[in-house]
């Protein structure tokens, strides 16, 4: 694929990211702090926020399997997560998180449950994303070329 | 222009006094971040950066009382060397939150003159007057975006200047002549 191709695929990409609602307008606010001094911000952010979640999925996976369940311990595990993807622009699952939240506040083990399977779900899809977007711009950049606005 | 000539004759005099305005010759301000999701500190230091500031973020509010108490023995040995400039703290942290930091900033006679800035992701009008009420300077909800960053700054940077000036009392009859 040549680079004017590689270009085109990755804002075709990216916008619907957007369009499907995996990521929002604060991704957006990300992109805009970047610049050719600090030109791997968006992906440094973007790490530190899968070590973070995948921390925190597994205390809540964790947390889940108790004999006594602390809902008060989960609700602050999902509330750091549902943060973090607030700032980053992860949109579905910082309101996956909403919803787990409600049920942590109703106490309801069941809800608690099926939010974690769904979150898990979500988070895995995003991060695929983001990491072949992510290829797409060092395709860009090894071919010569800069990745688009 | 007057203005400019006048502040830099005060830079001058208080030099001579033995004074030191300000941590750095620069207009740099220096904050300091204090939010426990390393996430968010990686966003706002570079928020802060970009807005032309010297950061210093913390993942606690403990951690943020530390800081600032070395900082006022570096001081007391005449080092002047990181005094900051603005707080600004997440609501929600384990241990301490922000609203504590906040009380504890504002019962400190050394500290109370520094804004302090109260970011949290639950826009609760309750929470908000609570912290203005104790002292805080402003409320960002979360997401933080450039903007609320630039705004903070912008009327920081005039405000604590004039008032920075006014605590040093500014003798206008002597700017004057």
């Amino acid at each position: 694929m040549d680079l004017v191709q590689l270009q085109r695929q990755l804002v075709d990409y990216r916008t619907s990211l957007y369009h499907e609602g995996f990521l929002d307008e604060q991704f957006t606010q990300l992109q805009e702090l970047q610049d050719e001094n600090n030109p791997d911000f968006v992906v440094e952010v973007v790490s530190l926020y899968f070590e973070d979640s995948e921390r925190l999925l597994n205390e809540l996976s964790k947390a889940l399997e108790q004999q006594i369940i602390d809902f008060k311990r989960i609700d602050a595990h999902v509330h750091q997560l549902k943060g973090s993807s607030s700032s980053i622009g992860a949109q579905r699952v910082q309101k996956l998180c909403i919803v787990f939240r409600n049920y942590c506040e109703a106490q309801n083990v069941e809800g608690c449950l099926k939010c974690l399977q769904q979150v898990k779900h979500e988070y895995s899809i995003v991060k695929t994303k983001l990491e072949s977007m992510f290829q797409l711009e060092r395709q860009i950049l090894n071919a010569g070329g800069s990745v688009p606005v | 222009m007057a203005v400019n000539g006048a502040v830099t004759w005060l830079r001058r005099a208080e030099e001579i006094d033995g004074y030191d305005l300000s941590a750095s010759d620069s207009e740099e301000v220096h904050v300091l971040a204090v939010d426990d999701s390393l996430v968010d500190r990686k966003v706002i230091e570079r928020l802060l950066k970009i807005t032309s500031c010297k950061v210093t973020a913390v993942d606690s509010g403990r951690r943020a009382l530390q800081f600032l108490g070395l900082d006022e023995e570096k001081e007391a040995n005449g080092f002047d060397g990181l005094k900051v400039d603005l707080i600004i703290t997440d609501y929600c942290m384990p241990g301490m939150t922000g609203y504590e930091l906040l009380k504890k900033v504002k019962e400190s006679s050394a500290f109370r003159e520094i804004p302090v800035v109260i970011m949290s992701s639950e826009n609760v009008i309750a929470r908000i007057d609570r912290c203005l009420e104790e002292g805080a300077e402003d409320f960002i909800v979360k997401p933080v975006k450039l903007s609320d960053v630039k705004r903070i700054i912008d009327y920081m940077t005039t405000d604590f200047r004039e008032g920075e000036e006014r605590r040093r009392g500014i003798n206008k009859r002597k700017l004057r002549d």
